[in-house]
């Protein structure tokens, strides 16, 4: 069990690594177009660069905010 | 698209990591023993090649819509991840990879460490430390090889890449046996970052279902814009000021303008 853990723990860290919020953001933005594309018919191209660019930028302030005047 | 920018992007990837995958069979192989930190080294690779030789083929089989929207979500994670940090360490908020200091703090553990023979290994630690190294590194160079040549259908110029990478990096290592400290690491970094986080968002949308403007021609103008507003972003957090921190030291600026 312990074995799992830390072999689930280490693929967390690989593929998602410090902050999993960034990670939300990409499976929502896309799961997002799906549904613009598949469902409303509406090429939504330009939704994950714009959610991805906002994610990381959110990202970057929350890691950074303890560190400002 | 042409094989090129896979096998340039694959190749600069697998470079940073075998930087950092040579450092600790230096460390292993200058302070303990050259002989069981190649027998370390040779067990990894095999190992990673076995896991290329199944996945590779096996990724290729999946439907091309379903490939490419597994594999763009899991770069565009995996490429956000490196390009946060690449950024946090242009700006002087994290403190730069440092393959020299990395290298003392090995060698300093290597040689603390009692020498003890195991399995026909007559150094286990050396043996441990270079399979161990060159493994976890070397899991990054696998990711990218499988998801970049199983998404362009083009495993062989993946592979290309990564090998010329390990090659050019184990032959300057053997030739100045040293860490390679002087190569700009984090500008490397901050460029695979955007490269993967650039073709994962476009093949993960296309998953999606989206049709890109000019479909592959989407890319050169996608990989610049991310490049822009991830420059962006570290202009930004330069100019903040910021008590108890260091200024960004000057060679991290010329590392991300390079």
């Amino acid at each position: 069990m312990r074995r799992l853990k830390s072999i689930g723990a280490f693929w967390y860290d690989f593929v998602v690594g410090d902050d999993w919020r960034v990670a939300v953001v990409v499976v929502v933005a896309l799961a997002l177009t799906a549904l613009f594309v598949h469902a409303a018919g509406v090429n939504a191209w330009w939704l994950l660069p714009v959610c991805v660019f906002a994610g990381l930028g959110w990202s970057l302030r929350r890691a950074t905010a303890g560190m400002r005047s | 698209m042409t094989a090129l920018p896979l096998i340039l992007t694959v190749f600069v990837a697998c470079t940073v990591e075998a930087i950092e995958a040579l450092t600790i069979v230096l460390a292993a192989g200058l302070t303990r023993e050259w002989r069981s930190t190649f027998q370390g080294m040779a067990v990894a690779l095999v190992v990673l090649a076995a896991i290329v030789a199944v996945l590779g083929p096996t990724i290729t089989l999946l439907p091309l819509t379903a490939l490419r929207l597994v594999v763009g979500t899991l770069l565009a994670i995996f490429g956000l991840q490196w390009l946060r940090k690449a950024i946090l360490r242009a700006t002087g908020y994290k403190s730069l990879h440092d393959e020299a200091s990395a290298y003392l703090r090995e060698v300093a553990a290597a040689k603390a460490a009692a020498v003890s023979s195991r399995r026909g290994v007559s150094d286990w630690y050396a043996f441990t430390l270079s399979f161990k190294g060159v493994l976890l590194e070397g899991l990054e160079v696998v990711f990218i090889v499988i998801t970049f040549g199983g998404n362009q259908r083009n495993m062989g110029a993946a592979v290309i890449g990564a090998a010329a990478a390990v090659l050019v990096v184990a032959v300057t290592g053997v030739a100045v046996r040293a860490p390679l400290a002087r190569v700009p690491e984090n500008a490397m970094k901050f460029v695979v970052g955007i490269m993967l986080t650039s073709f994962g968002m476009f093949w993960g949308a296309e998953g999606a279902g989206v049709s890109w403007p000019g479909h592959d021609a989407a890319l050169l103008v996608l990989v610049p814009v991310v490049a822009l507003v991830s420059l962006g972003y570290t202009v930004l957090l330069r100019q903040r000021p910021r008590p108890g921190l260091a200024a960004p030291v000057a060679h991290s600026s010329e590392e991300v303008a390079s």
